[in-house]
């Protein structure tokens, strides 16, 4: 089970294989992933950096919490939470999530749910770069659109 | 000796508002009361969150001596 915090880019792909191979192979029949980048575009208007302010203590403890909360719902064998932090470019990656179960029903809903909760209650902050200036994101949206 | 004076964060958008990062007050009765001393009566923009020693918590609860209070607008990670 890990939080990582990282103020520089990474790859989301080579952090989740890293991670697996330390598991006792065999141990997991399904993994499920969430990778969140960054877009180039948002209200109809291009983004050409954003800024990831957050409160690191709580950052911590929440993201803790979390994943404790995912391991009483759901029979998990590993979890991995990792989210970005600082200057940010389009097309890096902002949030990993990974879920190692037995079963697939345990892994994908457990990896839903965490990014569900992370998105609104983990204390992050995204300021974006546009065009005409800089202006804080004021809300995260449904997911959907 | 610990300090037993309520140390005050603001962050994001509620830290360019009110100008302050971090600061400390002597003491509050409450979250809502923290604000006030911390930003001089600055009026609460729409949709403020407190956490109190890093949980989520109301205006109205009650501030310790020692305790940690911050204030920011919702969150957009992820």
């Amino acid at each position: 089970m890990t939080i990582q915090v990282f103020a520089d880019s990474f790859d989301a792909y080579q952090l989740l294989r890293d991670y697996q191979q330390q598991l006792s192979a065999g141990s997991y029949g399904a993994m499920a992933s969430f990778i969140g980048t960054m877009r180039d575009f948002n209200d109809n208007a291009s983004v050409s950096k954003m800024t990831l302010e957050h409160y690191p203590a709580m950052t911590e403890h929440y993201l803790d919490k979390l994943e404790q909360q995912a391991r009483d719902q759901w029979p998990l064998d590993a979890c991995l939470i990792v989210h970005r932090v600082g200057d940010i470019l389009p097309a890096d990656a902002i949030v990993v999530i990974g879920c190692w179960s037995a079963h697939r029903r345990a892994a994908l809903d457990a990896c839903a749910w965490l990014i569900e909760e992370l998105k609104f209650n983990a204390p992050f902050w995204k300021k974006e770069t546009r065009p005409d200036g800089e202006r804080w994101v004021e809300s995260n949206t449904n997911g959907v659109e | 000796m610990m300090s037993m004076s309520i140390q005050v964060k603001f962050f994001a958008s509620l830290r360019e508002k009110t100008g302050v990062a971090e600061t400390t007050i002597d003491a509050a009765h409450t979250a809502a009361d923290a604000w006030d001393k911390s930003t001089g009566g600055i009026p609460q923009p729409n949709n403020v969150l407190v956490a109190i020693n890093l949980e989520y918590a109301s205006f109205d609860a009650p501030v310790k001596p020692g305790d940690e209070v911050a204030f920011f607008p919702p969150v957009t990670g992820g």
